[in-house]
């Protein structure tokens, strides 16, 4: 029997507890954002608001949100319907799931967090996708998204992100394991079709390869005794 | 020398009626706000502050009460404990409208979930309903669906909304070192 002299039970002990504290996320890295506040700021002007976020559902940004907007948060998780598609085999059904995913009936929801739920999706599940986002947005209300813009690594494990709000400033961003694995970024042009008539009102690259972006929903054009239409202040 | 006995003994005071049974998170929060006390008296407040349901316990109707309440059977209907902890332990099953003052859920809630304090949902429990709650803790590894509404009465934010957030804020800066679990 060999006997490693230098390395004890209470070593070994020791080593279990660092890991099992490092997957509660110690290391989880923290990234800048420069969208969120801008996205907090388009719904403060507003009272009695509705939040959709479709991430996996995070302690803290339930409770971030629900400070910082005083807002009612409904948390529609995605990932998970991506991941049972996925794991079921049924990937092709995928699209007309997500095209009946949400009861809110229409322009009912003031605020969207997309995370980067469309980097998991194909393309007609996309176009279903942000078809629904946008029947249920109210006219000025807000959509923030994230998007991948470089090609994802062959060898990376399938997997989703959750995205932790730190501050107004900051996100963490904490893997955890899925079935799927991104697919081909979109092209700014892709992103911007997707979601018409959205208007991408702010757009930053982050230097972590991600794409930012926030839409806000145009009012609805009525002209106004002047003869200019109303809507465009809303957009700016 | 380490002694098997020894590992396996609960290291909470153990209730004289149900020695197996872990200690709950009310009694846990109460034998921590107690220390000093005389254990056998403790036991004593512990038994008479907080009612269990057991496992095999099936209610279907209007529970209400006037004291703390750990349900780890099964209930449906409607539970009603205004100023007082509901705890849904790691095999309760509640299939019902939820009042109170506070409610932990390590078990199963299906149903809308109102408190006046603050909602605790724990590792392994899961809600499926709404939440109409001033606090809401989610911990990684629960399971939720639905919506949580925190907002305070005519809609508006809570008075010290800054001062929380500003709170909030350098609790998240060290989010690093914290679970998920917001609290």
């Amino acid at each position: 029997m060999v006997y490693h002299s230098s390395l004890s039970l209470s070593d070994l002990f020791s080593r279990k507890r660092k890991d099992e504290t490092a997957d509660a996320g110690t290391d989880w890295p923290v990234y800048p954002t420069k969208a969120l506040a801008k996205f907090l700021a388009s719904l403060n002007a507003r009272s009695q608001r509705l939040l959709l976020d479709l991430g996996p559902v995070v302690g803290t940004n339930v409770t971030f949100f629900g400070e910082e907007l005083g807002c009612k948060i409904h948390v529609e998780d995605v990932f998970k319907d991506i991941d049972r598609h996925v794991t079921e085999g049924k990937l092709d059904a995928l699209s007309s799931f997500l095209a009946g995913r949400f009861a809110q009936e229409d322009g009912t929801v003031d605020g969207i967090l997309c995370w980067d739920v469309f980097d998991y999706l194909d393309k007609a599940s996309a176009q279903a996708l942000a078809r629904e986002l946008v029947r249920i947005l109210r006219p000025d209300g807000a959509l923030f998204a994230l998007f991948n813009i470089v090609e994802a690594a062959t060898k990376a494990p399938p997997g989703f992100t959750r995205y932790v709000v730190a501050d107004r400033q900051n996100l963490q961003y904490r893997s955890y394991r899925g079935a799927r694995g991104k697919q081909r970024p979109l092209s700014p042009r892709d992103i911007q079709r997707l979601f018409e008539p959205l208007r991408i009102t702010e757009q930053f690259l982050l230097k972590n390869n991600l794409r930012e972006v926030l839409f806000r929903k145009p009012i609805a054009e009525t002209t106004t005794a002047e003869g200019e239409p109303a809507g465009h202040r809303a957009a700016d | 020398m380490w002694k098997r006995d020894e590992a396996v003994k609960p290291t909470g005071p153990a209730s004289p009626a149900s020695p197996a049974t872990p200690a709950t998170p009310a009694q846990q929060a109460q034998a921590a706000s107690a220390p000093a006390q005389p254990e056998s008296r403790r036991h004593q407040m512990m038994e008479r502050d907080v009612v269990n349901i057991g496992k095999s316990v099936v209610i279907k109707g209007e529970l209400n009460g006037s004291e703390d309440l750990t349900v780890e059977g099964h209930v449906e209907g409607k539970i009603e404990l205004r100023d007082h902890v509901l705890t849904i332990g790691p095999n309760g099953k509640i299939k019902a409208q939820v009042f109170a003052k506070a409610v932990i859920v390590l078990g199963e809630v299906n149903g809308n979930v109102t408190a006046t304090e603050k909602v605790d949902i724990r590792d392994g429990g899961s809600v499926d309903g709404d939440i109409i709650s001033p606090r809401v803790a989610i911990a990684e590894g629960a399971h939720f669906r639905g919506s949580v509404d925190m907002q305070r009465k005519g809609g508006q934010p809570s008075q010290s909304k800054a001062e929380n957030a500003q709170v909030q804020r350098s609790s998240a800066s060290n989010v690093g070192s914290q679970p998920v679990a917001a609290h």
